[in-house]
C-alpha cells in the first residue's frame, strides 16, 4: 500500500473483541463488568454495527429491549461500554491473524498489531448476491445497503424500489422506504409463502405493497444503471414459467436473500470451519460456551449463525463471561451471567422461526442430530 | 439537484459541515465526514468505477465495506472504498477503471 506506515506498538489487552455491533458490544461489556481489561476493534466511526440503521421496535420481553428501536439500543450499548471503560479503537479494520496469536490492523494508513489472551469474534455477516442478467448494474443492492444510505446517512437511496426476498430484512426496509417517501413496487419472493414475521409482512401490504410469492427476479435493464427488471413466476422445481413475465419499472433493486457469516479471519486462525446451511454457511465450530476449536478464541452473532439482533447480544454475554472464566477460573457471576443468557436463549429459541437454527447448532456435535429435517 | 431526505417520521439526521470536493471534471458539494458513496449517490451519481475486463459500470452494493464493489480513485489513489471513506473538503474523486493505477 503506498503511503502506509509499518509500525509494532503491540497494543495488549487480556479480551480483546473483533467487531462493536450487538454481540460484540454486550460481550465486552459483560467481560468488562466482571473485571476484564477489554478493548474493542471495529471498522466504523461509531460502534453499534447494524443497530444503527434499523429504526423498527424489537420484539421479545423487556430484558431484550422489546418495543424499543434498534438504533436506540445501539445508543444504550455504546453508553454502557463507554461507562465501564471499555478500551475501544475505531475506524479500524482487523487485516490479518498471524502467528503468535497477534491481530494486525490497519488505521489510518497505518499498520499495527494487537495481542490479547483471548479474542472474542464479532464480525457479524454480509449480504448475499443473487445471478442474474446485468445483476451488475449500479442499482441493485444490498438491501441493508440501502438501509445504511437512508437511515444512516439521510440520502434517498431511489425513486422505485423493487426487494428480492420476503424474510424479516426485505419485509422491513421497503417500509422503511415508504417512511423515507420513497416508492416500492414489489416484493418478490421464489418461496410458496413469506420468509419473515407476519406483522412485517401484515405492515407492508397494508401500506398497499404486494407480495408475489413464487416469483423472482429474471434480469434487470438499463444503459448506465437500473430502469427496470423482469420478474417471472417459478415452478415447482424453481424454474421460470415462461410466458409469465412482468416489466416492473424501478431505479433500484434490493437483494434481501440472506446473509453470509464472515469467518474469514477464523479460517486463518486455523479454526474449525462447517458447513451449515441451517446457520448460514460456512460457520465457526463452537461449544455452548461460544468458545471455537481453539481454545483462545470465541464467537459470537452473526459471525456464529445468521439469526438476530436479540439472540446475538445474548450470545455475546455468553462469550463475555466465559471468555473471563477461562482466564480467570470459575466464577460465579460468570456462570450467572451465562446462565441467565442461555436461559433468554432457550425461550427465544423455542419459536418455530428458530428451529432451523437450534437443528442447525446440533450439527456440530453429531451424535446429537436428529431425523433429517424435512 | 441534492437528493436528502429532509423529513422523516422516526429519524432525525445530524450532518457534518458542507464541503465542496471534485468528482471527474465537476465541482460537488458534500457533508464533511459522510461517506464519499453518499455524498455522490445523492449527487445523483451511481456509477462509481467501470469492470476490468468488459468495462462494465459498477456501483456499490453493500455499503459497509465488505464487497469491495465501490473503489474508486480517491487522491490519485486507486482501490479506496468509498463506502466508507469519510469525505473531506478539496477531495479529488474519479471512476476507477479496471484495477486502478497509483499516481
Amino acid at each position: 500500500m503506498t503511503g502506509s506506515r509499518y509500525e509494532m506498538p503491540d497494543k495488549k489487552s487480556e479480551i480483546c473483541v473483533i467487531g462493536g455491533g450487538p454481540a460484540g458490544l454486550e460481550a465486552a461489556i459483560a467481560a468488562k463488568e466482571l473485571g476484564a481489561q477489554v478493548l474493542i476493534i471495529d471498522d466504523n466511526p461509531i460502534l453499534g454495527g447494524q443497530l444503527i440503521k434499523q429504526t423498527h421496535k424489537f420484539f421479545g420481553s423487556k430484558a431484550h429491549y422489546c418495543g424499543v428501536r434498534g438504533v436506540d439500543i445501539g445508543t444504550v450499548l455504546n453508553e454502557k461500554a463507554a461507562a465501564l471503560g471499555v478500551e475501544v479503537v475505531n475506524n479500524a479494520t482487523v487485516v490479518g491473524y498471524y502467528d503468535n496469536d497477534t491481530l494486525g490492523i490497519l488505521r489510518d494508513d497505518t499498520f499495527s498489531a494487537v495481542r490479547a489472551e483471548r479474542y472474542i469474534f464479532a464480525t457479524g455477516a454480509s449480504e448475499n448476491m443473487l445471478a442474474f442478467d446485468n445483476a451488475d448494474l449500479p442499482g441493485v443492492y444490498g438491501a441493508g445497503a440501502v438501509q445504511t444510505m437512508m437511515n444512516v446517512y439521510g440520502v434517498v437511496p431511489g425513486r422505485r424500489a423493487l426487494v428480492v426476498g420476503s424474510g424479516n430484512i426485505g419485509l422491513i426496509v421497503p417500509y422503511q422506504l415508504l417512511q423515507a417517501g420513497v416508492e416500492v413496487a414489489a416484493i418478490v419472493e421464489i418461496m410458496n409463502k413469506v420468509g419473515g414475521y407476519y406483522v412485517h409482512a401484515a405492515k407492508i401490504k397494508r401500506a398497499g405493497v404486494p407480495i408475489y410469492l413464487k416469483h423472482t427476479v429474471t434480469e434487470v435493464q438499463g444503459k448506465e444503471s437500473v430502469e427496470a427488471a423482469v420478474i417471472s413466476q417459478v415452478g415447482d422445481d424453481y424454474t421460470c414459467l415462461m410466458g409469465t413475465e412482468k416489466t416492473i419499472e424501478c431505479d433500484m433493486i434490493l437483494i434481501a436473500i440472506g446473509l453470509s457469516p464472515l469467518c474469514d479471519l477464523l479460517h486463518q486462525a486455523g479454526c474449525r470451519i462447517d458447513y451449515i446451511p441451517e446457520l448460514g454457511g460456512h460457520v465457526p465450530y463452537h461449544d455452548k460456551n461460544m468458545r471455537t476449536s481453539r481454545s483462545n478464541i470465541f464467537v459470537c452473532g452473526d459471525l456464529a449463525c445468521i439469526e438476530e439482533a436479540s439472540t446475538a447480544m445474548l450470545e455475546g454475554r455468553i462469550a463475555g463471561a466465559r471468555a473471563y472464566e477461562s482466564l480467570h477460573g470459575r466464577k460465579s457471576r460468570a456462570a450467572e451471567i451465562a446462565r441467565q443468557a442461555q436461559k433468554e436463549l432457550d425461550i427465544i429459541r423455542t419459536s418455530p422461526f428458530e428451529e432451523r437454527i437450534v437443528y442447525g447448532k446440533k450439527k456440530f456435535f453429531p451424535g446429537q442430530v436428529p431425523e433429517a429435517k424435512s | 439537484m441534492y437528493d436528502y431526505i429532509t423529513r422523516h417520521p422516526i429519524l432525525e439526521f445530524k450532518r457534518g459541515k458542507k464541503v465542496k470536493f471534485h468528482f471527474e471534471d465537476t465541482e460537488l458539494e458534500g457533508y464533511e465526514n459522510q461517506p464519499i458513496a453518499a455524498a455522490l449517490h445523492a449527487a445523483g451519481i451511481k456509477v462509481l468505477s467501470f469492470s476490468d475486463k468488459y468495462n462494465r459500470p459498477r456501483g456499490f452494493f453493500c455499503a459497509v465495506g465488505k464487497c469491495s464493489s465501490c473503489l474508486m480513485e480517491v487522491n490519485g489513489r486507486p482501490n479506496v472504498m468509498v463506502c466508507m471513506e469519510p469525505l473531506r473538503a478539496g477531495m479529488r474523486v474519479k471512476r476507477q477503471k479496471g484495477r486502478g493505477k497509483s499516481r
